[in-house]
């Protein structure tokens, strides 16, 4: 090993005021994400599932002619129909309010957690900025990623359904650019809310695993389960309303008008706009009470 | 220069039942290298994890560079590496100090002499996973040091490192105080502590047993002397050395004076006609000093708080 030195000056640090806190947090955070393999893993799974099951499968079925479960009981047409470019806004949120919204959930509950394990969110707090900005910092950056996720897969969509019309030697008919904007508003509201969540999880549980378990389970399983509850029960059908599952299920179903209806997660509880208000709401109160904890808290 | 640059008043930190540190009155000075030294559990990283404000005390309060300890403007004034670097593991060690300096408001020049300092340039591509714990332990010196802050709080730095590295370090952070900045240093290697630190802290049980410097903790040197007859002698010592300050250990005399004043206790006995048959000076170690001091309060208060954690 060679000596170390002491000697040199290396730029003397500044304190940064809370704006410029936020901003250089937000510049380190979004470094550290963007060449974190685990996040293009995310992003890669959401996109095969979405080319999965918006595209792959009811085109085979279409050009097969057999049914898939999801597909059971539509006409050709109808089924060439949702994979053709007017489609897309539907294709586009159809599958974000479980598995979309779930795998951005795990990213949150990575961004967030995985930092108490390394031992990241130490080093981060004695840097400079304060731990409001460090965490702000951190939360738009995840907000970025969801948006750029929306953006990639409107585009990814786009594309696959260009493929299949002129595979198809299809007329193309773009979606209306009022369906795009709907469908890209309701995306980013059910994945942010979603991310927010997960980022919180991970905040509480000092840690990806059991926050991204927990997350799973309450996306995947007792949310419905609460709805079909609530079928039976009255009082748990009014709790379900101010679910955030819920809220995204019942804003894409109010939103996706071809397709097959039945898709898991889309449902109809409350009317789109509540579920609009309800969505906000959550994506305010999540990272709030995200930067309340970490404000409070000590860090080991 | 005495202005101080940390400064606890009553520190305590319990955690349920359990005591981790209580009451500690403790003062860094500019410019010094203060040793912060203690048995594993003593409350040395706790002490440290409240100076740099990630963790809040139960009561009392510390002020750093005059200010609330965690406030931003302070930590933007303090580099630290505390119980262990913590990195993204997935990060080279070029790449993790990249985003740290970007918290800092800092350039690429400021990373690229971190890692000079700490001799990782070449390894500086590396990802941080596969790095040794010496590597990784000076990654976390290196981040430290960036933006040249006023204070550097280093817990346990020479961790993981191998001989060469440990000397190294050493001569870094005796650079660093000669350079301005100071240095809190944890540590339970007590030579190196011994070697490089102007002042200590010494805590053992939550409680800080001593503040003083290293001299002053150590204490006089002794001077072993065998020489006959020997109550001749003990009256000669007592002479030059004063009545409290002459002992008996066997056939042997121990004596409790500077060591510059060892010619004189010489010529006293000679002058009386006496054999001295051998002198030895014995300087007491940090390390015996530290045992001395660790050992019995420090056995008392445990077996207390885990009385306590049974309760």
């Amino acid at each position: 090993m060679t000596t170390m030195t002491a000697t040199g000056t290396m730029g003397t640090a500044t304190r940064l005021g809370p704006v410029p806190g936020v901003l250089a947090s937000m510049r380190a955070e979004a470094r550290r994400v963007r060449k974190w393999p685990a996040v293009w893993i995310t992003l890669g799974a959401w996109l095969a599932l979405s080319a999965m099951f918006g595209y792959l499968f009811n085109y085979l079925a279409y050009t097969t002619g057999s049914g898939n479960f999801a597909t059971e009981g539509q006409s050709r047409a109808a089924l060439l129909a949702s994979i053709m470019p007017g489609a897309v806004p539907d294709v586009l949120i159809d599958g974000m309010p479980m598995f979309g919204g779930a795998l951005m959930m795990v990213l949150g509950a990575l961004v967030a957690g995985n930092g108490y394990g390394w031992g990241t969110w130490k080093t981060i707090f004695t840097q400079g900025p304060s731990r409001v900005s460090a965490v702000l910092g951190s939360l738009l950056t995840l907000a970025g990623v969801v948006v750029a996720v929306v953006i990639v897969t409107l585009g990814f969509d786009l594309g696959l359904s260009l493929i299949v019309a002129a595979t198809e030697s299809q007329q193309v008919v773009w979606p209306s650019l009022a369906a795009v904007s709907q469908s890209v508003g309701a995306g980013l509201l059910v994945m942010g809310m979603w991310a927010m969540f997960g980022y919180l999880l991970g905040t509480l549980a000092r840690g990806p695993a059991l926050s991204v378990g927990l997350g799973l389970i309450w996306a995947l399983v007792i949310e419905n389960l609460l709805r079909g509850v609530g079928s039976m029960l009255g009082f748990v059908d009014t709790l379900t309303h101010f679910l955030p599952g819920t809220a995204a299920g019942s804003l894409v179903g109010s939103l996706v008008r071809g397709g097959s209806g039945d898709t898991p997660g889309v449902v109809a509880a409350i009317s789109g706009e509540r579920a609009v208000w309800t969505l906000a709401a959550y994506i305010v109160v999540l990272p709030l009470l995200s930067l309340v904890l970490v404000r409070r808290r000590d860090v080991a | 220069m005495s202005e101080l640059v940390v400064q606890t008043t009553q520190l305590t930190k319990t955690y349920g039942a359990r005591l981790a540190v209580d009451r500690v009155d403790m003062t860094v000075r500019r410019g010094e290298v203060y040793g912060f030294l203690g048995p594993n559990g003593a409350g040395k990283t706790t002490t440290l994890r409240m100076m740099l404000g990630l963790v809040r005390p139960t009561r009392g309060s510390a002020r750093v560079l005059g200010r609330p300890a965690g406030d931003p403007a302070v930590t933007a004034r303090t580099g630290a590496l505390i119980e262990g670097p913590g990195f993204f593991p997935y990060l080279s060690g070029r790449e993790n100090l990249r985003v740290m300096a970007r918290y800092r408001g800092l350039g690429r020049d400021a990373v690229e002499e971190a890692l000079a300092r700490v001799a990782l340039t070449d390894r500086g591509d590396d990802r941080f996973k596969g790095y040794s714990l010496g590597m990784k332990q000076r990654l976390g010196v290196a981040s430290a040091l960036m933006g040249d802050p006023e204070l550097i709080v280093l817990d346990e730095p020479t961790n993981g490192l191998d001989p060469a590295g440990m000397a190294d370090m050493r001569r870094l952070i005796v650079e660093l105080a000669s350079g301005g900045q100071t240095v809190v240093l944890s540590s339970h290697l007590l030579a190196e502590v011994q070697d490089i630190c102007d002042r200590v802290g010494v805590i053992a049980g939550g409680h800080l047993l001593s503040e003083s410097t290293v001299g002053e903790l150590r204490g006089a040197a002794s001077l072993r002397v065998r020489a006959t007859p020997l109550d001749r002698a003990i009256a000669a010592g007592m002479r030059v050395a004063g009545d409290d300050s002459v002992a008996v250990d066997r056939d042997r005399l121990l004596i409790t004076v500077s060591a510059d004043r060892t010619p004189d206790v010489v010529r006293a006995l000679v002058a009386d006609g006496i054999d001295v048959h051998e002198v030895s000076t014995s300087e007491r170690t940090l390390e015996e000093v530290f045992m001395e001091m660790t050992a019995a309060p420090a056995m008392g208060s445990q077996s207390q708080t885990d009385m306590e954690a049974v309760r």
